[in-house]
């Protein structure tokens, strides 16, 4: 589409015209674009309205008292609501709210009665008593078969959850899920309707934390063989038992909960309705609904924090329980095996100077241990009874370690190391204070591997990298669920560590029963990862979020269901 | 015309079939696992999961057995919403996107006739240099700027009205509709508005312009049945493969006003290897796309006879 020539000299018309156009034309032309844009009006009035009729949707505001409803958003779909497979927070969310399994976690995070309400446990040997009025959404009691039923489902290698491994304190659920053993061989029974008996390989004092995982939620068998394969697929297609049930869900634009009036305890739930009215990933549309008060709370990150503080909103922070930290490969065809190498990186880690000029977000904690704050020990918590120091940069020394290194390796100048990373931007701010800083201190080139997250994770467990900006996030409550990482079995131990030393800890923590050695065994597991610089621990992940004021009884936790709204109410205005 | 159809129906299944196989080995050669998770599992439940998507089977055999179930019109279940088959997707999500593309190229056409004509019209004076820089504009910056921007528009509009004119985000009403199909529609209209406005002026100066002026037509009548008629035509053209690229290009527009639209599931499997999403979605969208262009050359055939169909 050139643009045309001037007219020639022939056609003195036209340049008579676009000199000084005729009024008449000017006004006609302009009633007749007029005319065309009425149309256009029109037509598009018709075609806004027929397509209306052919999509559905539309949602309230933030919160409303009236109905008692609160409107939130997500920010995925669930990708897997069969609890037997799930394996993503936003899933575990949604189970929180519409399921129940045998524990569950108060408001003050106590463990507490949910389907069962009485239980005692041996070494051994747990026994759950099913409550009498503990009932599926449709009015069915629940029965000690559909604990047996679902768990065996867990391990059944056939149905391949990824999140298995969470039920190998049971007898012979890692053989079952080996394919070694038939399914009726695990380690639980119903021994009448209302009563469960689980027989474990080893002690496992935290079973009772366990029972309240999503994954260790009852499953209806009849209901679920009815559904023919879409057992969790739609809202009709699940049995509830807890809270709320899925009213309606519009996959990826919509899932509505509403209150279980079948629920045991519904007389303590407030609300009426949560409706996950949108979903997007985009956390500065879901500020901006949070401004325009259609939805309750929004998280906020590096990018929308200052837009958050000018609105003058009170900011809250939780722990999100997750630790981050860089992995080294231990390999031993890797540089990053040699122990003074990685002696002289971690002496010359700042994690203050990452949390408080890097990350600059409020909430969290410059990284000392694998093990989190707020992990429980024998009677109060964990890093209190057995303090991690804290991580002083120490040039001098790194440069001693790293000198060392380079005579044991025989170079002659600092090597080029492979920083493995993601491509979020807060990923790419990270990295590349690492590569300053590691080039400032100790002249070692740092070369940024950014990938996305498939091709990330297959770099990690091909152990491509020498180091690789991890993360792990809890599954219960207890050391235990980072305790076991660099063991030398754990596949989860991308940089291959292996030292028997820290297996035999662990395997002490695993095997014992009492409170005291296991929390020792932990201590010296935090202990052999410092000293060996295992990895290299940046920071205990905060998060940040604003919520309607008139929301009451939010629930925050790093284990479990998280944002928890079954203890939630709406204040009158 | 008949033996034409057949035989641009034939090349474009041809097309179909090499799109599918091109992005079914492109895909294998991408680097990463679709299993892949946070969490590492055990080699057992590793092998089981690979049996459950056919994964265990070599590439070759892979590719036999998908064009098998194509055929079929069997896209398979998705990787990463488990409980979905890619034709629920598909069906669920691309009325949606089809609504917003609809919309946004209805806006896109009459606004790039309307501005284009009135450029024509206004040739080298304010309104025609402030449209046209206007456009440049609507060309050069990408939508999700103006995705961004419109939103927080609709925000500050709302707090200052104290009610909600617009919803800042979601799907459903009519209300939901207007400002994502405009933002999305901006940039074919700042298209089409150049289009329109270099087509009016080289109508202008046409013999049979001239002619209707010389017997004496009124400005008016010769405005609009022969210049805006005939500058039309061009436009008309082109509307056909913008509609598959706006239906198809709507991801960004989709994510920030949380539209659950084809375009996010269509981008966010590449980055998640969902194999079976991205077969189905990008066979879709190509078939769509190759529909499209076939469905314009008939029609252009049908409206100007001068266009030989051979």
């Amino acid at each position: 589409m050139s643009e045309i020539t001037e007219p020639s000299a022939a056609g003195g018309f036209d340049d008579a015209r676009d000199a000084t156009p005729a009024a008449g034309l000017d006004w006609g032309a302009l009633w007749q674009l007029l005319r065309l844009g009425l149309i256009g009006f029109g037509v598009l009035a018709v075609i806004l309205w027929l397509l209306a009729q052919w999509n559905e949707g539309g949602a309230g505001n933030a919160v409303d008292a009236a109905t008692g409803t609160v409107t939130l958003t997500l920010s995925q779909e669930p990708p897997q609501m069969d609890s037997t497979r799930g394996t993503d927070q936003v899933s575990f969310r949604i189970l929180g709210h519409v399921m129940e399994g045998l524990l569950r976690y108060d408001a003050n995070n106590r463990l507490v009665g949910g389907v069962a309400d009485r239980w005692e446990g041996t070494e051994m040997q747990w026994t759950f008593h099913l409550r009498e009025e503990a009932r599926w959404h449709t009015g069915e009691p629940i029965t000690a078969h559909d604990f047996v039923f679902a768990w065996r489902k867990v391990v059944d290698p056939a149905n391949a959850s990824q999140y298995a491994f969470i039920m190998f304190g049971i007898e012979n659920a890692e053989a079952i899920n080996a394919g070694d053993m038939p399914l009726e061989s695990l380690g639980v029974r119903a021994i009448d309707e209302r009563t469960l008996e689980v027989r474990l390989a080893r002690p496992v004092p935290y079973f009772g934390k366990l029972t309240a995982f999503a994954t260790y939620n009852p499953i209806n068998e009849a209901f679920y063989e009815s559904r023919g394969g879409r057992y969790a697929a739609d809202a009709e297609d699940m049995l509830y038992n807890g809270p709320f049930v899925i009213s309606s869900w519009v996959h990826g634009a919509s899932l509505r909960l509403e209150k279980n009036p079948n629920y045991w305890d519904a007389g303590r739930i407030k609300l009426n309705a949560i409706d996950h009215a949108y979903i997007t990933t985009d956390t500065n549309a879901v500020l901006n609904l949070f401004k325009d008060g259609k939805v309750a709370l929004t998280s906020l990150n590096a990018e929308n924090l200052d837009d958050a503080l000018q609105q003058r909103w009170r900011i809250n922070r939780f722990a999100d329980g997750s630790v981050y930290f860089m992995e080294l490969n231990h390999a031993p065809d890797r540089l990053t095996s040699n122990y003074h190498l990685r002696k002289a990186l971690q002496a010359v880690n700042d994690p203050a100077e990452l949390v408080y000029k890097v990350i600059k977000l409020p909430g969290n904690l410059p990284g000392r241990s694998l093990f989190p704050v707020w992990l429980k020990g024998v009677n109060g918590y964990f890093r209190q009874e057995y303090p991690a120091p804290e991580q002083v940069p120490d040039e001098a020394l790194g440069r001693r370690h790293l000198a060392q290194a380079l005579d044991e390796l025989g170079l002659d100048e600092p090597p080029t190391l492979v920083m493995l990373t993601g491509d979020s931007p807060s990923a790419n701010k990270q990295s590349e204070y690492y590569q300053n800083l590691f080039k400032q201190k100790l002249g070692i080139d740092i070369k940024i591997d950014r990938q996305i997250f498939k091709q990330r994770l297959a770099k990690m467990t091909a152990g491509d990298f020498d180091i690789v900006m991890a993360g792990w996030g809890p599954d219960y409550d207890d050391p235990m669920t980072f305790g076991d990482l660099f063991a030398s079995w754990n596949e989860n131990n991308r940089g291959r560590y292996v030292n028997p030393a820290l297996d035999e800890a662990v395997e002490i923590a695993r095997s014992s029963s009492d409170a005291r050695t296991r929390m020792e065994a932990f201590a010296r597991v935090q202990e052999i990862i410092r000293e060996d610089a295992v990895i290299l621990v940046n920071y205990e992940l905060g998060s940040v979020y604003v919520a309607n004021p008139r929301v009451k009884g939010l629930v925050r936790r790093a284990v479990g269901t998280d944002p928890d709204y079954t203890n939630a109410w709406i204040e009158e205005a | 015309m008949l033996a034409y159809t057949i035989k641009r129906l034939l090349q474009g299944v041809i097309t179909v079939w090499f799109i599918a196989t091109a992005t079914f080995f492109g895909m294998h050669a991408v680097p990463g696992d679709p299993l892949a998770a946070d969490k590492e599992v055990p080699p057992e439940i590793w092998a089981n999961l690979q049996a459950r998507y056919g994964l265990d089977k070599p590439v070759p055999e892979q590719y036999v057995i998908y064009l098998g179930n194509m055929l079929k019109g069997d896209f398979g279940i998705s990787y990463t919403q488990q409980n979905r088959e890619v034709n629920d997707i598909i069906a669920e999500h691309f009325k949606v996107s089809a609504t917003l593309g609809i919309l946004a190229i209805v806006f896109a056409a009459f606004g790039g006739i309307l501005w284009g004509a009135l450029t024509a019209l206004y040739r080298n004076r304010a309104p025609d240099i402030v449209i046209v820089f206007l456009v440049i504009l609507g060309i050069s910056v990408p939508s999700f700027v103006f995705a961004a921007l419109g939103q927080l528009g609709v925000v500050n509009i709302n707090n200052a009205l104290g009610f909600t004119l617009f919803p800042v985000a979601g799907w459903g009403t009519v209300q939901h509709m207007i400002v994502p199909s405009m933002v999305l529609g901006l940039g074919t209209m700042a298209f089409l508005t150049r289009l329109m406005r270099s087509s009016m002026l080289e109508i202008a100066n046409s013999d049979f312009i001239r002619t209707a002026r010389s017997k004496g037509l009124p400005a008016t009548r010769v405005f609009r049945k022969h210049q805006l008629r005939n500058a039309i035509l061009p436009v008309v053209t082109v509307l056909g493969p913008s509609i598959a690229a706006i239906t198809t290009g709507g991801f960004v527009v989709e994510m920030v006003f949380a539209i659950p639209g084809l375009g996010r599931y269509f981008v966010q499997a590449v980055q998640q290897l969902d194999y079976t999403v991205i077969m189905g979605t990008t066979v879709f969208y190509g078939a769509f796309l190759v529909f499209m262009v076939i469905l314009v050359d008939l029609v252009y055939g049908l409206i100007d006879p001068r266009v030989r169909l051979e």
